[in-house]
């Protein structure tokens, strides 16, 4: 009589990254990701406006530890995500080869790049100051000292289509707006959310407070308006924004984006040309920051 | 399903009158209560809990829940300037919107009732103030009945007292009884009205479900005009399986008596989501006699800001944020 086991498969359940918990959706509800082939590779959580709401609180929660920590300290924190990200790199490049359609070698370039664009953000953490900040020469007696202060929470739409988009560019939006002490909610990539949704389980084991990064995959089309139009979501990063017409698309959430005052970084004129493993330079670095003027007496 | 048992002493033809005849009476009477089901409570509060209010019955209940608040600063730091900014707020919730309801009251300790009267004259907000050394309770009786009479003489409308959870847990019920009687007299004014009174229990440290219920009863039975979870000042704050106890007890009290009395949940209720909570448990239990601001009220601060902004985001299909409510 021949026994043979069979072993059954465990798939993994992916979950919203919100506050440092990694919640379902509230509604219930997941969507099929498919590769660029059409295969099925696994259910994600199909966020709605009410989980990106729960995010703007978490994400506001956290911003007075997260802009409160000295410069140096969150350089660490970034740097400890690049570290807790080499530890799982295959992973990532499996899920970076199905998400955007690669070979192995490919997608493992891309992972490389996007760990070593962690370590280049944790580098300028605490050189961000010096280069948006500094001594003002001002005619009376008088230190007149500025220092760029975070915005507060960002709005992130994941980039959805260029090479290295699932993970790379996202990590190209979001470490910049953290690396200056800001916390933000990510519309998520709708049709390859998966490798982010990963990134948010090596986030939780990198000393990232709670809430400073939180991830809700789903519909643009209801993600990305609601970040827009909500009165505490300081700034809003469009580098994902559909280029339909329509209630995701990059003009629609401008225009809401205004009624608050909002500070808009700009979609790529052709999103799907661009290429996230090209030098990032300090553009979103230096979007998402308040020029705060101190005037100081000086002793004679 | 009624609670009062119906062979309890006292309890024939619906009076309730000689049960506080004595200490062995009133004993028996609340030890003859039936024991409460402690799992079917919590999991029937739980169960209230997961209506889902949309639309229109949302928008109709942030409005209830405003005009039902009793907005509470209850500070050691509480100064005159902001008494008066929280009257402010309470008259006119959401200056950016005067659609918004007033609250339905003001509470604040016995020394500052003076001001939130004069800042409240002529809006039809009650002015609540809390007495008999609140939140402990621990004071001797010439001073529970003076904290009382002072806040009373100073124009407020509504007493908040707590009863004496020394005496209650060991046993001593006919003098928390006599000791609401007390405060009942105090509380009449010399043109022979009274100020409303509201009987704290501060549930969280009754220990057991069974003593809300004897809590509520005693309280009842002695003239409360309304029952309150807590102080706020305690670790366990209002609960909704607690809540839904004391709301059962005034139902059964109505039944037996005839008199209606108020209930009202204080402490920790913080979101929208949680008011509702309340207002479906209100609903299911006790129906539309008890959905006004006579007979149900919130005690809280900040869950007034948390309705506001939910108001704003129905009214403007965007979420608001802290930075569209005051700041208390």
């Amino acid at each position: 009589m021949s026994e043979q086991t069979v072993r059954l498969d465990i798939f993994k359940t992916y979950k919203l990254y919100v506050g440092g918990k990694f919640p379902r959706s509230e509604s219930g509800r997941v969507y099929e990701v498919q590769d660029p082939k059409g295969q099925w590779l696994a259910n994600a959580p199909l966020g709605t406006r009410k989980d990106t709401r729960d995010a703007v609180l978490a994400a506001r929660a956290a911003v007075k530890g997260w802009s409160g920590t000295t410069a140096y300290n969150r350089g660490q924190v970034l740097y400890r995500v690049a570290e807790m990200l080499q530890g799982r790199r295959e992973q990532f490049v499996a899920e970076v080869a199905a998400a955007e359609g690669l070979g192995a070698k490919k997608a493992a370039t891309l992972v490389d790049a996007a760990i070593d664009r962690w370590v280049w953000y944790a580098g300028w953490t605490d050189k961000v100051a010096q280069v948006a900040g500094g001594a003002n020469p001002v005619a009376g007696p008088f230190f007149n000292l500025s220092t760029p202060e975070p915005t507060g929470v960002v709005g992130v739409v994941a980039p959805q289509a260029g090479h290295g988009f699932s993970l790379l560019g996202l990590v190209s939006v979001v470490a910049p707006a953290i690396a200056t002490g800001n916390t933000v909610v990510v519309a998520l990539a709708e049709r390859a959310p998966l490798p982010a949704l990963s990134l948010g389980e090596v986030l939780a084991t990198s000393d990232v407070p709670g809430g400073v990064v939180n991830l809700i995959s789903g519909r643009t089309a209801d993600i990305a308006p609601t970040l827009a139009s909500h009165q505490d979501v300081n700034a809003l990063d469009l580098a994902g924004a559909i280029d339909r017409d329509g209630p995701g698309a990059a003009a629609a959430l401008e225009a809401s984006a205004a009624d608050t005052l909002k500070r808009v970084v700009r979609p790529a004129a052709d999103p799907s040309a661009e290429d996230w493993t090209a030098a990032p330079g300090t553009r979103r670095l230096l979007s998402f920051l308040e020029t705060k003027t101190v005037w100081h007496p000086m002793g004679i | 399903m009624s609670t009062l048992a119906a062979n309890a002493p006292g309890a024939t033809g619906g009076g309730l009158a000689d049960v506080a005849a004595s200490e062995a009476t009133l004993r028996r009477f609340l030890h003859g209560l039936p024991g409460v089901d402690q799992v079917g409570l919590e999991s029937r509060a739980a169960t209230l809990g997961t209506r889902s209010i949309k639309t229109t019955a949302k928008a109709f209940a942030i409005d209830l829940a405003i005009s039902m608040i009793d907005l509470t600063t209850l500070e050691g730091a509480d100064t005159v300037g902001k008494v008066r900014s929280l009257c402010a707020k309470g008259l006119s919730p959401d200056p950016s919107d005067r659609t918004a309801p007033q609250v339905a009251a003001i509470c604040v300790y016995p020394d500052m009732v003076a001001t939130a009267k004069d800042a409240l004259r002529g809006s039809g907000i009650q002015v609540a103030s809390v007495a008999t050394a609140f939140p402990s309770g621990r004071a001797g009786m010439p001073v529970k009945l003076a904290d009382t009479a002072e806040a009373v003489a100073a124009g407020a409308d509504e007493i908040d007292m707590v009863i004496d959870r020394g005496a209650f847990l060991s046993g001593r019920y006919l003098e928390v009884f006599e000791e609401i009687r007390a405060v009942k007299e105090a509380c009449r004014r010399p043109d022979g009205s009274a100020a409303h009174l509201k009987v704290i229990f501060e549930t969280g440290e009754l220990q057991t479900y069974d003593n809300v219920r004897r809590a509520s009863w005693l309280t009842m039975i002695a003239g409360a005009d309304f029952i309150k979870t807590s102080t706020g000042k305690v670790a366990v704050n209002a609960t909704p399986p607690v809540t839904l106890l004391m709301l059962e007890a005034v139902r059964d009290f109505r039944a037996a008596t005839g008199t209606q009395v108020g209930v009202k949940p204080a402490g920790g209720i913080r979101t929208t989501k949680d008011a509702m909570k309340y207002l479906v448990m209100v609903n299911e239990t006790l129906g539309d006699d008890w959905l006004s601001p006579h007979w149900f009220r919130f005690g809280a601060s900040s869950l007034l800001n948390d309705l506001l902004m939910q108001r704003q985001k129905l009214r403007t299909g965007r979420y608001s944020g802290p930075d569209y409510v005051t700041v208390d």
